[in-house]
C-alpha cells in the first residue's frame, strides 16, 4: 500500500492544505464552549448585553470561519483523492497491459478487473476520507482534554480517565466484529454461489428433479448466514449503549468535581457547561474516527491487492538488443518457422506440457496441426508469436530466435486467429483496422472475401459500419469466428495461424475457407491447428501431436500408413469406405 | 409517470410490511423501548441542568440537591442503556429474519421459474436481484428502524422538553431549522446529476476494461497496447474530472449542514442569555437548550440521509418482488399421471413452437418414435436443433399439438416423472461445486461405490478422476473450473450411465471430447442405447450414420427427415451437409 502513495506526488499541495484547513476548523470549533461560556459568566452574570452581542457575532464569525476552512479541505481532499486514483488507473492499465500469458493464465482476468475497479475506488474513498477526517477527529479528542485542562487541571483527569476507556470499548468492538464481518461475506458468498449455481444449471437440476434438494441446501446455507449475521449485529449493538454510558457516567463525574472545584472557587459556573460541551463532542468524533479506521482498512486491504498485482513482473520482455529498431537479417532463411528440440513446461505445472517439439516450416507451406485435446496444438502456435517463452530448445522465426526480435516487430509478421472468437465493442470497419490502421475498405472487403464473410456483412445494416456489440454478442458464433480470421489477414500476415478457429463453422463454408486462404496471392505460411481431420487433410504437411510429443509427420496419405494415432483420430471421423456401416 | 411510480412505492412498502409483520412482538417491542430511549436521553440535559443550577458560586453549591440529582442521572443511564441495546437486538432480528424470509421465497422461486424466464435474464442480473438488493435492502431496512423512528421521535421530543423550558427560543430554534434541510437537498439534487455522469463513465470506463482485459490476449497479439492505452487515459481523464465535481460537491453537506447547527447553537446562546439576564430561565436551563439545540438539528440531516437511504431499499426491495411475482412455471395438472417407466414410444403430432410470435420456428411437427430407435437431429449451428429437445424434457410448452410419451400427452403428466425418464448430456456441460462423487450421482444418489465406478470406467472417466488428487472425492470448484472442458464432459456422461433412464438425450454430447476417446465413448453409448429410445444432436455427421430417423433442420424448421441412405440418395440439404465433409 505504501509503495502506491507515490501517485499522490503531484498533489504534494493538496495533500498538505486538505488536513491543514481541516485542522483549522476543528480549532475553531473547539473556541465555541469557550466563548458559551464567557457568555454565561460575563455576559448573563453582569447581565451585559452588548457583550452578549459581541460574543454573538464572534460564534457567527466562528461558524463562517469553520465554513470556509471545510469547503477548502473538502476540495483539496477531493482533488487529491481523484487525482491519485486517476494516475493509478493508468499506470495499473498500462502495468496490466504488458503483462504475458503466463502471468494472464496464473492471475486470471476477473481478479484484475476487479483490482481495476472495485479496488482502485475504495483506495480513492479511504485517501478521500485520511485526508479529510483522520487528523480532525483525533485532533478534537485531545483538544477537548487539552482545553479542558486550560479550565481546570483537576476536573480535567475526567477526560483522561474516561478517553481512554471510550477507546478501548470503541476499538475493542470494532477489533471483535471485523473478523466476523469476514465471516458474515463468506456465509454470503456460499448463498450466492448456491443461487448461481442453480441459474446456470437451472437445466440439470430440473432434468435429474433436483430442485427440492437444493431449496433445501439454500435454506440451511441462507439460515446460517441469518445466524452469523445475527451475532454480529449482537456484538455491535453494544457500541452504542456502552459509550453512552461511559460518556454520561463521565458527565455525571465532572458535575461533582466541578461542584466541589467551584465551591472552592477555582472555577465558574460557566466553565463547569463548558466542561460538560466538550465531553459531548468527544463521543461523537470517537464514533466517526471508528467508522473511519473501518474504512481505511478495507482501503488499505484493496491497495495491497493493487500492490501486489504491480508485483507482477511480465515474463517476457522485448530483447534488449532488439530495442533498436528493425533487424537486418529478416527474410534470408528459407526457413518461416523452426522449432529446435522446444520444451515448454507452464508456470506452476509439474509436467511438461510439449516436449523436443522439432520441426521446420519452409516459406508458404501449410501446415496442420491435429491431435487430441490437451495434446498441446495451441500450446505449439502459441510459441510462435511468443506469447509464452520456451523452456527447452528455442523457436526461430525468418531464422533468427524469436527471443531476439523486438516483440512488436515478430507480432506484426503473425496473425493469429484464437480460438475464443473475440470482437470489440465498435464497427466491423474498427474491429478489422486492429489487423492494420491504415487498410484501405478495398483490403477489408478482400479479407472478408478470403474468410467467407463479406455476403453476411454486406446483408447487415451500414456493412463495414455495423456497430459489433461488446464481447460481439449480436453475431453468431460461426460470424464472430469469420470476422476474427478477417481481422488476421487484413495484416497480411507472413505467418498465418488459425487456432481451432473454424470449429463453429459448418463443413461446407469451412472448406470454402480454406480453399480460398490456399488461393491467398503471396507466400503466406499457414498454420491449422484442429481436431477435425477434413480441416487439415488437405494440407503439405501435417504434424500429429500426443501427450506434448510429435506422433507423426508427413502428409496425410503417409501419416495413415505410418502413424496410428493419425489413423484412430482420422478413422474416428470418416468411414473406412465412404457410407460403410461401422461405429 | 409520478403518479405510477409513487403507486408502485406504496404497493412495494405494504409488501415488506407483510414480511414485517410475521415479526410483530419485536417490532412492537422496539418502538416501545426507542420511544423510552427518546425520553430517557431527552430527560439527561434537564437533571444536567438542574444539577449546575445548583452549582452557582464558591461557597453557594448546594451538595445534597446535586448528589440527589446525579444518582437519579445514574438510574437514567443504565435505563437508557438497558433500552438501546434491547432495541438494537430487536431491530437485528427483525431486519435479518425478514431478508432470510425474502430470500428464501426468492430462491423458491428461481427453483420454479419457466427456464424462458431464466433463458432471456443474464444470470448476473437475476443473482444480483436475491442478493445485492436484498442485502441493499436489509441496510436500508436497518438504518431506517434505527435512524429514521428514533429521530423522528428525538425532534419531537427535544420540541416538547423545549418548550417546557422556554417557548421563545423553541419558536427562534424552529424558524431556523428547515434551513439546514434546505440546504442539504439543495445539495443534493444538485449532485444527483453529477454522480450519475461520474456513474455513467465509471461505467464506460469498466466495460472498456473488461474488453481489453478480458482479451488482452488478442489486444497483444495484434500489439494494440498502446492504442488501447490512450483510449483509455481519455476515458480516465473525463471520469477525473466528473468524479472531482461529483465528490466535492457531495462533500459540502456536511460543512453546510454544520454552519447551520452553529447558527442556531449561536442563536439559542444569545437568545437564551438574555432571557436568563432578564430572569426568564436559568443558567442550568441555559445549558440543557443549548445541548437540546444540538441534539435537535442533527436527526435532521441524518433523516435526509436515511430517507435517500430508505428509497434506495425500496427500490431494491421493488425488484425482488418484481423477481418474486413473475409467473411459476404452470403447476402439474390437478391429476397428472405419474410415468412409471417409460415404454420408449415418443410421438409428436402437428407440434408448433416458437419463442417469439414474430419468428416462427417448428410447425406443424410429426413423428413417430419406436421404442429403442435411434432419432438424430443434425444442421448447422444455430438451426435450432436443441429447441426440440427443450419440448421433449418440457422446459419448454408446446404452442399447439402434442407430445406423448407412452402413449400418454406430457402435459398431463408430472414433470418430475417425465424427465426421471430421460438420461441428459448437454454440450454446455454444467457440474455443481462438490466433489465427483456427489456430481455423479445426482441422478442416483444411492448409488454403491462399485456402480459408480463401473459408470465412470464405461465413460472412460475413471481414468482421469483417478488421477485428480482426491479422486472421486476431490471438490470441483464452481463450474468446474479446475477440470478441463473434455472432463467436464466425461462427468456429464458418467452421471447419466449411472442412472441409465428409459429415454436419452444427447445434445452434442462429445463436442469436447478428441475424437479417439469419443470413439471408445461412442461404443459404450451404443451399448447403453440399445433399447432405449434416444435424441442425439450432433455436428459431426459420421456419428449419426446409424440413426433410425436423421431430422435435418435449417433455420428453424426440419426441412428433411429418413435414413442416411435415403437423405443422401434424395440429394438434397443433408446430401449437401454430409458431402462437404470430405471436400477438397
Amino acid at each position: 500500500m505504501k509503495k502506491l502513495l507515490v501517485y499522490l506526488k503531484d498533489y504534494k499541495k493538496e495533500t498538505v492544505l486538505g488536513p491543514l484547513f481541516k485542522l483549522l476548523e476543528a480549532s475553531f470549533e473547539l473556541i465555541v464552549p469557550l466563548v458559551m461560556a464567557a457568555i454565561i459568566d460575563t455576559g448573563v452574570a453582569a447581565a451585559d448585553g452588548s457583550y452578549i452581542m459581541k460574543m454573538c457575532l464572534v460564534l457567527v464569525l466562528l461558524a463562517v470561519i469553520g465554513l470556509v476552512c471545510s469547503v477548502t479541505a473538502q476540495y483539496f481532499a477531493a482533488k487529491a483523492a481523484v487525482g491519485f486514483a486517476t494516475k493509478l488507473r493508468h499506470s495499473l492499465f498500462a502495468h496490466i497491459e504488458s503483462l504475458s500469458f503466463s502471468e494472464m493464465d496464473t492471475v486470471g482476468t476477473s481478479t484484475l478487473i476487479t483490482r481495476m475497479t472495485s479496488d482502485v475506488n475504495q483506495v480513492q474513498n479511504g485517501v478521500n476520507l485520511v485526508l479529510r477526517l483522520f487528523l480532525r477527529s483525533p485532533f478534537i479528542v485531545f483538544g477537548a482534554m487539552v482545553m479542558s485542562f486550560t479550565i481546570d487541571v483537576k476536573a480535567a483527569l475526567i477526560f483522561v480517565v474516561a478517553i481512554p476507556l471510550l477507546s478501548v470499548v470503541v476499538f475493542g468492538i470494532m477489533l471483535i466484529s471485523i473478523p466476523l464481518y469476514k465471516k458474515v461475506q463468506a456465509a454470503l458468498d456460499k448463498v450466492l454461489g448456491i443461487t448461481r449455481e442453480n441459474l446456470t444449471g437451472s437445466r440439470v437440476i430440473r432434468a435429474f428433479n433436483k430442485e427440492e434438494d437444493e431449496i433445501k441446501s439454500f435454506h440451511e446455507n441462507n439460515d446460517i448466514l441469518t445466524r452469523v449475521q445475527l451475532y454480529v449485529g449482537r456484538i455491535s449493538a453494544l457500541m452504542n449503549p456502552l459509550t453512552y454510558v461511559i460518556i454520561n457516567g463521565a458527565i455525571v463525574a465532572l458535575i461533582w468535581t466541578g461542584a466541589v472545584r467551584v465551591d472552592n472557587g477555582y472555577i465558574t459556573q460557566g466553565e463547569v457547561v463548558a466542561l460538560v460541551n466538550y465531553m459531548s463532542q468527544i463521543l461523537v468524533e470517537l464514533v466517526k474516527l471508528a467508522n473511519l479506521i473501518i474504512n481505511i482498512n478495507k482501503s488499505i486491504a484493496c491497495g495491497n491487492r493493487i500492490q501486489a498485482v504491480f508485483e507482477l513482473e511480465p515474463s517476457i520482455r522485448d530483447a534488449a538488443a532488439a530495442s533498436g529498431g528493425k533487424t537486418e537479417d529478416g527474410g534470408q532463411s528459407p526457413y518461416a518457422v523452426e522449432f529446435c528440440h522446444t520444451g515448454l513446461t507452464y508456470a506452476g505445472a509439474g509436467e511438461e506440457a510439449l516436449t523436443d517439439i522439432d520441426f521446420a516450416v519452409k516459406k508458404g507451406e501449410t501446415i496442420g496441426i491435429i491431435g487430441g485435446t490437451g495434446a498441446g496444438k495451441s500450446s505449439v502456435v502459441n510459441l510462435i508469436p511468443r506469447f509464452y517463452d520456451v523452456t527447452a530448445g528455442a523457436v526461430r522465426v525468418d531464422g533468427k530466435d524469436v527471443k531476439e526480435y523486438a516483440l512488436d516487430e515478430l507480432r506484426e509478421k503473425v496473425g493469429v486467429v484464437l480460438q475464443k472468437a473475440v470482437l470489440f465493442h465498435g464497427t466491423i470497419r474498427e474491429n478489422l483496422k486492429w489487423g492494420n490502421a491504415e487498410a484501405t475498405d478495398e483490403e477489408l472487403l478482400r479479407a472478408l472475401e478470403i474468410s467467407q464473410a463479406k455476403s453476411f456483412v454486406e446483408e447487415k445494416e451500414g456493412g463495414l459500419d455495423f456497430e459489433i456489440e461488446q464481447g460481439g454478442r449480436n453475431l453468431s458464433g460461426g460470424q464472430r469466428q469469420r470476422l476474427t480470421i478477417a481481422r488476421a489477414l487484413v495484416r497480411r500476415p507472413e505467418i498465418l495461424i488459425l487456432d481451432d478457429s473454424a470449429s463453429a463453422l459448418d463443413f461446407a463454408t469451412d472448406a470454402a475457407l480454406r480453399r480460398a486462404i490456399r488461393e491467398m496471392e503471396g507466400e503466406t505460411t499457414v498454420f491449422i491447428v484442429s481436431q477435425r481431420a477434413a480441416s487439415i487433410q488437405h494440407a503439405d504437411r501435417i504434424v500429429v501431436l500426443d501427450d506434448g510429443k510429435i506422433a507423426g509427420l508427413g502428409t496425410s496419405g503417409e501419416l495413415l500408413k505410418t502413424c496410428e494415432v493419425y489413423r484412430e483420430i482420422y478413422y474416428s471421423q470418416f468411414q473406412k469406405t465412404a457410407g460403410g456401416a461401422e461405429a | 409517470m409520478k403518479q405510477e411510480s409513487a403507486k408502485r412505492r406504496r404497493t412495494t412498502i405494504r409488501k415488506v410490511l407483510n414480511y414485517i409483520r410475521r415479526y410483530w412482538v419485536y417490532l412492537g417491542l422496539s418502538i416501545l423501548l426507542a420511544a423510552v430511549t427518546v425520553a430517557l436521553t431527552l430527560y439527561i440535559p434537564i437533571l444536567i441542568g438542574e444539577a449546575v443550577d445548583l452549582i452557582v458560586d464558591q461557597g453557594l453549591v448546594d451538595f445534597a440537591g446535586i448528589a440527589a440529582i446525579l444518582k437519579q442521572m445514574i438510574v437514567v443511564i443504565l435505563l437508557t442503556a438497558a433500552a438501546q441495546w434491547v432495541m438494537n437486538a430487536c431491530n437485528n432480528k427483525i431486519t435479518y429474519n425478514v431478508i432470510r424470509d425474502i430470500r428464501r421465497e426468492a430462491f423458491d422461486k428461481i427453483e420454479r421459474l419457466p427456464l424462458k424466464y431464466i433463458d432471456a435474464h443474464s444470470y448476473g442480473e437475476i443473482v444480483s436481484r436475491v442478493i445485492a438488493d436484498v442485502d441493499q435492502f436489509a441496510d436500508g431496512l436497518l438504518m431506517g428502524f434505527t435512524q429514521f423512528f428514533t429521530g423522528v421521535v428525538t425532534i419531537f421530543g427535544t420540541l416538547i422538553f423545549m418548550l417546557t423550558i422556554s417557548v421563545k427560543i423553541t419558536v427562534a430554534v424552529v424558524v431556523i431549522t428547515p434551513l439546514s434541510l434546505f440546504v442539504a437537498s439543495y445539495i443534493a439534487k444538485k449532485t444527483f446529476s453529477m454522480f450519475k455522469l461520474q456513474s455513467e463513465t465509471r461505467g464506460e470506463q469498466t466495460a472498456f476494461i473488461e474488453e481489453m482485459v478480458g482479451n488482452q490476449k488478442v489486444v497483444q497479439a495484434f500489439s494494440h497496447e498502446e492504442e488501447a492505452l490512450e483510449r483509455f487515459d481519455e476515458v480516465n481523464e473525463r471520469l477525473r474530472k466528473y468524479s472531482l465535481r461529483a465528490i466535492f460537491f457531495s462533500s459540502l453537506t456536511n460543512p453546510a449542514t454544520r454552519f447551520v447547527n452553529s447558527l442556531v447553537y449561536a442563536t439559542v446562546g444569545v437568545v437564551g442569555a438574555f432571557l436568563a439576564i432578564s430572569g426568564g430561565i436559568t443558567v442550568g436551563q441555559l445549558s440543557s437548550l443549548l445541548s437540546y439545540a444540538n441534539q435537535y438539528t442533527k436527526p435532521f440531516n441524518e433523516i435526509s440521509g436515511v430517507v435517500t437511504e430508505l428509497q434506495n431499499a425500496l427500490a431494491c426491495a421493488g425488484r425482488v418482488f418484481e423477481l418474486m411475482e413473475e409467473e411459476s412455471e404452470p403447476a402439474d395438472a390437478v391429476n397428472a399421471a405419474v410415468l412409471e417407466k417409460a415404454d420408449g414410444r415418443v410421438e409428436l403430432s402437428n407440434v408448433s413452437f416458437s419463442y417469439t410470435p414474430e419468428q416462427r420456428l417448428i410447425e406443424n411437427f410429426n413423428l413417430s418414435v419406436q421404442p429403442g430407435q435411434r432419432v438424430a437431429i443434425v444442421g448447422p449451428t444455430g438451426c435450432g436443433k436443441t429447441t426440440l429437445i427443450n419440448l421433449l424434457m418440457r422446459f419448454y410448452d408446446v404452442n399447439s399439438g402434442e407430445i406423448r410419451v407412452s402413449g400418454i400427452p406430457i402435459q398431463k403428466m408430472t414433470r418430475k416423472s417425465l424427465r426421471a425418464n430421460y438420461g441428459m448430456v448437454l454440450q454446455e456441460t454444467w457440474l455443481r461445486s462438490g466433489t465427483v462423487r456427489e456430481n455423479i450421482t445426482m441422478g442416483k444418489p444411492d448409488a454403491t461405490e462399485e456402480e459408480i465406478i463401473a459408470a465412470a470406467k464405461a465413460a472412460h472417466a475413471h481414468g482421469f478422476i483417478k488421477r485428480l488428487p482426491k479422486g472421486y472425492d476431490t471438490v470441483i470448484t464452481e463450474d468446474g473450473g479446475n477440470l478441463s472442458q473434455g472432463q467436464k464432459q466425461l462427468l456429464c456422461i458418467t452421471r447419466v450411465m449411472l442412472c441409465l433412464p428409459p429415454m436419452l438425450i444427447l445434445d452434442e454430447a462429445t463436442s469436447s471430447i478428441d475424437t479417439r476417446t469419443e470413439l471408445k465413448i461412442q461404443e459404450a453409448f451404443a451399448r447403453m442405447m440399445r433399447g432405449r429410445t434416444s435424441f442425439i444432436v450432433a455436428h459431426r455427421l459420421s456419428t449419426i450414420q446409424e440413426a433410425d430417423v436423421i431430422l435435418v433442420m435449417r433455420d428453424g424448421s426440419i426441412v428433411e427427415q429418413g435414413r442416411h441412405e435415403e437423405l443422401l440418395q434424395k440429394g438434397g440439404f443433408y446430401a449437401k451437409l454430409y458431402n462437404s465433409q470430405f471436400a477438397k
